[in-house]
């Protein structure tokens, strides 16, 4: 363990130096846009950068709860499932013809429920969050291939379209001020309030925390819900932005979500992590793409990188210990 | 399989009569169903889900888990199949020597990783599921391997029959005899045993935790590699998203089967109960009138009852609440 | 299995200039020991000073950084727990280390599986011989178990056992044994005993870590005291005294006094009747009033702890009521407890009592966020305030607020847990094992501790195993067996073979 102080409070005081790994991101970040502009001309044009935004605003949207949940000590890789189960929902509120607020309400709905399943299995079952969302995660998915089969919905209301694909002001998208909201709010949950404390406390040492008074069960339920009210918001931007839901949409999206929240510090085992942190990696990641679709690199490639990424980060801090103790 | 203590969980009982219990349905709906083909029909079905849960069970056992296993039976059986098209004449024999051996090979990364650099299983794992799954789509160009791309020999060993039954099934019911035997009499199975149930009491004893771990990804690796020679084989065609998704219904196979997450609970038997559980639920299926679609959802519900079960079978055997860990003084 | 008894004066092990450090910490400086055939000694020190480092090198765990292991006069390296096996030294410890999922042969011959070759070659498992060793040691200790069974149905009592009789399968020329009699009853003590004399006229060596100082004079014939990682003092316990032994530990001559408590007490505050949760005790009744110290004595499984769980609302009670200021109050969660006033020191201070990767501001503020915050966010401010002050009163010697707690002492980790609890201002304060596992400096301020708050008008639970110390501080001795109450003292009156009696049900029918 190294001897910083408590990962708690460092990133609250303003006057705090930016702490090792956020830099790295930020070091990182810079290293992408530097060689993605090295390697296409298209890539610092304003545009380009504001269509990016859509590569990462969704996935990021569900990547920032999911951080507080995996520092609550849980995780939840059903993510991508809820996604497809509330595009389902969304489908079919609109081929029954109702009116987008209605269709919203479905997916919400949607999400917040299986969010809630998620939470009922973890907190009342005591079922493990990793065995519960692997279930669920078929449960989910499956549902969505029940429902549809190898049918497309395509049919939404006009005013659906604007929440994936409409701009707010100038080039600042719908789909990014919701990300950056998303942020905000996460950012202050998990650092300034008590609730963010208790999170911290709980994945940090849940016994401990469960006899200093705190409700862990109620904790770590709230926080499945909001992931799967997450899931649910990044379902909407994509589902309209796509303008069609498939039961196959979103598939394998938990990995690169995941990865985004390791990436961006925040440990496997809870108690320690940053949003700061998870927002720079969700613009690497997303930049990352970019990079490698101007390149014409197809997707699955670019996904062994994010494999290699991932275990680079828990592996190359630990390989890196391992020597400054044998030096 | 034998067990070492008389006091059996009374839960693999139970999952062996509700899956005798929905066989017994199935042919009683439908009489053309009670045939020696319906059996080794589901057999067949099952195979390879069986064998990758050998392996699953073994990394569950020392408290990890291989989310990577389909993407290496993808690779494996992508590798194998491109050798297979390009040498044709070398037949089949050494395909199925080096399956287990390619399959070892990618379960051996898992194993370094999470052993060497003390990488989390699921980091690791997902990592890799990740990277393999890439390799196949930039090895084969996005191109898929067709049947009559592939030598005769190649795609009839699992077909072959056997005493009534194919190589396939054969396989299979060997390698969960072997795997059961293996756990029960080798000292490397029994350390993977201690070492999943309490690493602390392991290092005291001189069980290497690490080692073990790495023993166990090797052996999910080389039942991968092997499955992936079969997969292809019996399919006919490799292609990038080959057993996309399967980790999951291998690991619910496991869980349903009474393999713990936590470690040093589980047995061969009880996984292949799992298996032959999905197996029949799945052929249950299109006789509900159910299309294919529902398979997944089906698969994921079981999984879900099976986990609440577990858990709840766990907590009723706990005897006092909230106890310390560790008594006596802290040092 | 044993070698013939070295009948020369040679000790069996020696440890000369022993060094370990880890970081900046100097856990052994210089560590010397003799283990001689035939003979117990009594390891004896602080928290601290280096006992569990000595028996991880010992064990092979560890590698010293200097110094020299000989056994037998020839000088080993003690490169992994399997060497230390093979060269013949065997552990029983003090944490669990034994397998749920495997049976009592399994665990029993966990070191050392027999095995036997097929014909076609590869080395087998036999389990009818594992089996058969087994049943044949625990025999011979005169342990009545199945090898058959899986240790995760066991108690803990018979858990330790099963450990006892792995420690003794195999070579065993060196025993350690750390803290073996935690979880044991008095009886499984006296069989403890009965097989350690059984080791000594074998000719093994053992060592012995103990706190209990009857216990310790009881075992052992020679002594070792460790002090800050260092050998203080060697040789035949019949040399030597308890003061001073205890003087050695501690670097000074300490009385061990206990601030003597006040008879002026204040009104009853809290009154449980016939409180019950079976298996874990029963039928309880008791009362404290302001101002007092109502001491819980009581072996392991007397159910003392289970009972101060439920009262701080961990896990409801079936049966039974309480009252607060003669209210009836119906505590479910910890929440609820602090609510009223409660608060709870654990016995475990490490996995329940702080949470150790964060700061000690972060876990003393951690029941009282509710206070510091505003609307739901945290007032930094207001929390540093809060704390400093704490921090002096408790006199908490740490590099600042923000310091993890993992990297303080044994009793400066204790006093957080103790700031924390104080914070939540409590009517009610139960301290279960305040003082265990911290040197005897820290214990003599948590005494004058407990004095101060009783003083103050806190009404105070104090469930210890000491003793000496419960009956030094206590208005009133509460006794527990086999989760009843079954003796309760004034202060003064108490003796202590009375209190044991009652304990440990002694002279009485079950």
């Amino acid at each position: 363990m190294n001897a910083s102080p408590s990962p708690a409070l460092h990133w609250n005081r303003a006057l705090t130096p930016l702490p090792a790994w956020e830099l790295a991101l930020v070091v990182a970040l810079l290293a992408v846009f530097a060689i993605n502009s090295a390697l296409s001309p298209y890539f610092l044009n304003v545009e380009t950068l504001s269509d990016a935004t859509f590569q990462f605003a969704e996935k990021g949207i569900i990547a920032l709860p999911l951080a507080l949940l995996i520092v609550s000590g849980e995780i939840d890789i059903s993510v991508a499932g809820i996604i497809a189960l509330a595009s389902v929902a969304m489908g079919l509120a609109a081929q029954a013809g109702c009116a987008t607020p209605i269709i919203l309400g479905a997916g919400l709905l949607t999400g917040a429920v299986a969010g809630a399943l998620n939470g009922f299995l973890v907190t009342m079952c005591g079922v493990s969050s990793i065995v519960a969302t692997i279930g669920t995660m078929s449960l989910f998915r499956g549902g969505a291939y029940a429902i549809l089969g190898d049918r497309a919905i395509k049919h939404y209301p006009e005013s659906f379209a604007f929440f994936g694909q409409g701009y707010v002001v100038g080039l600042i998208s719908c789909e990014l001020l919701v990300f950056i909201a998303m942020a905000l709010i996460c950012a202050l949950v998990l650092h300034f309030t008590i609730i963010g404390r208790r999170i911290y406390a709980i994945g940090a040492n849940p016994v401990t925390a469960r006899f200093s008074g705190i409700h862990t069960g109620a904790h770590r339920f709230a926080l499945f819900v909001a992931v799967g009210m997450a899931s649910a918001v990044a379902a909407i931007l994509l589902t309209s932005r796509l303008g069609s839901t498939r039961p196959s949409i979103a598939q394998g999206w938990e990995l690169e979500i995941v990865s985004m929240v390791i990436l961006g510090g925040v440990a496997v085992d809870g108690g320690r992590g940053s949003i700061a942190g998870v927002v720079l990696a969700v613009l690497l990641m997303g930049f990352l793409t970019v990079g490698f679709g101007l390149l014409n690199i197809p997707g699955i490639v670019m996904s062994i990188f994010v494999g290699l990424l991932l275990i680079a980060v828990v592996a190359v801090p630990r390989l890196l210990s391992v020597l400054r103790s044998r030096l | 399989m034998k067990r070492y203590s008389l006091h059996s969980p009374p839960r693999e009982t139970g999952l062996a009569l509700l899956t005798a219990a929905m066989l017994a349905g199935m042919i009683l709906a439908y009489p053309h169903m009670a045939s020696l083909r319906t059996l080794t029909a589901l057999l067949d079905d099952t195979a390879i889900l069986i064998l990758l849960a050998c392996g699953q069970m073994t990394v569950l056992l020392t408290r990890g888990v291989d989310l990577s296993v389909a993407a290496n039976v993808a690779l494996t059986g992508m590798v194998l199949a491109l050798i297979n098209h390009h040498w044709p004449e070398r037949g089949v024999l050494p395909v199925l020597l080096a399956a287990p051996v390619l399959g070892a090979l990618l379960g051996a990364i898992n194993g370094v990783l999470v052993w060497r650099l003390r990488v989390p299983p699921i980091v690791a794992t997902l990592g890799t599921l990740a990277i393999y799954r890439g390799l196949v789509f930039v090895l084969s160009e996005g191109a898929w391997i067709n049947s009559n791309q592939m030598s005769a020999d190649f795609l009839d060993l699992p077909r072959a029959s056997w005493l009534g039954f194919t190589v396939l099934s054969w396989l299979a019911l060997g390698g969960a005899t072997c795997m059961g035997l293996w756990l029960h009499y080798s000292e490397r199975g029994r350390n993977i045993r201690a070492a999943g149930d309490n690493p602390d009491a392991a290092l005291y004893a001189g069980i290497d935790v690490g080692r073990s771990q790495f023993h166990a990804f090797v052996v999910s690796g080389a039942l991968a590699g092997l499955c992936g020679y079969l997969w292809v084989a019996r399919f006919g065609v490799a292609y990038t998203d080959v057993a996309q998704g399967f980790e999951l219904q291998v690991i619910a196979a496991c869980v349903i089967g009474g393999v713990s997450i936590n470690g040093g609970v589980g047995t061969v038997a009880g996984a292949l109960l799992g298996c032959l559980f999905l197996g029949v639920l799945n052929n249950a299926l299109p006789l509900l009138g159910l299309s294919p679609f529902w398979q997944m959802a089906v698969s994921g519900l079981a999984l879900t009852i099976a986990v609440v079960f577990n858990a709840r079978a766990q907590s009723s055997g706990k005897r006092s609440f909230i106890q310390s860990p560790a008594r006596g003084s802290a040092q | 299995m044993n070698k013939p008894l070295s009948q020369s004066n040679q000790p069996l092990l020696t440890l000369s200039s022993v060094r370990k450090q880890f970081g900046g910490v100097r856990a052994l400086e210089d560590a010397n020991l003799e283990l001689h055939a035939g003979s117990v000694t009594a390891l004896l020190g602080e928290n601290g000073a280096g006992k569990s480092t000595l028996v991880k090198i010992l064990t092979g765990v560890l590698q010293p950084d200097g110094g020299e292991i000989r056994i037998n006069g020839s000088s080993v390296r003690i490169e992994s727990p399997r060497a230390a096996l093979q060269l013949g030294i065997s552990a029983i410890h003090q944490e669990s280390v034994v397998f749920g999922a495997l049976s009592v042969a399994e665990n029993i011959c966990i070191n050392a599986r027999p095995r036997r070759r097929t014909p076609l070659g590869p080395l087998l498992v036999d389990w009818t011989e594992m089996r058969r060793r087994a049943r044949i040691l625990l025999s011979e200790l005169e342990i009545d178990l199945d090898p058959d069974q899986p240790v995760s149905e066991l108690t803990i009592a018979q858990k330790h056992l099963v450990q006892i009789a792995r420690a003794l399968n195999g070579a065993h020329r060196i025993v350690i044994m750390d803290e073996p009699t935690a979880a044991l009853s008095r009886r499984e003590t006296e069989d403890l005993f009965r097989i350690a004399r059984r080791l000594q006229n074998q000719g093994s060596a053992l060592l012995f870590i103990g706190h209990k100082f009857d216990e310790i004079f009881a075992l052992s014939n020679r002594y070792a005291v460790f002090r800050d990682g260092s050998t203080i003092a060697q040789g035949l316990l019949r040399d030597t005294t308890q003061e001073r032994l205890i003087a050695d530990m501690v670097g000074r001559i300490v009385e061990q006094r206990f601030p003597a408590p006040n008879p002026h007490l204040g009104s009853e505050l809290l009154r449980v009747e016939a409180l019950s949760q079976t298996p874990f005790f029963r039928d309880v009744s008791f009362s404290v009033r302001r101002g007092e110290i109502l001491g819980f004595y009581g072996l392991v499984g007397a159910g003392r702890s289970e009972l101060m769980q439920a009262l701080f609302g961990l896990q409801a009670a079936q049966e039974g009521k309480v009252f607060l200021d003669g209210d009836a109050v119906d505590i479910r969660s910890p929440e609820a407890a602090i609510h009223n006033g409660l608060a709870l020191v654990p016995e475990d201070r490490q996995h329940q009592g702080a949470i150790l990767d964060l700061a000690i501001t972060d876990n003393i503020s951690l029941p009282n966020l509710h206070r510091l915050g505003c609307r739901g966010f945290i007032r930094r401010r207001r929390e540093r305030s809060a704390t400093q002050p704490l921090m002096q009163y408790l006199q908490i010697k740490a590099a600042g607020q923000h310091q993890r707690v993992r990297e303080l002492s044994g009793g400066n980790q204790q006093k957080v847990v103790l700031a924390k609890w104080l914070a939540t201002r409590p009517r009610l304060l139960i301290l279960d094992e305040p003082t265990k596992g911290i040197d005897i400096g820290a214990k003599v301020a948590v005494y004058q501790l407990i004095r101060e708050l009783a003083d103050q008008g806190i009404a105070i639970i104090l469930v210890s195993s000491e003793l000496p110390e419960v009956l030094g501080l206590s208005n009133r001795v509460a006794v527990m067996r086999h989760g009843r109450v079954r003796a309760l003292f004034e202060y003064g009156q108490a003796q202590p073979e009375q209190v044991m009696r009652a304990a440990t049900g002694a002279g009485e029918y079950a």
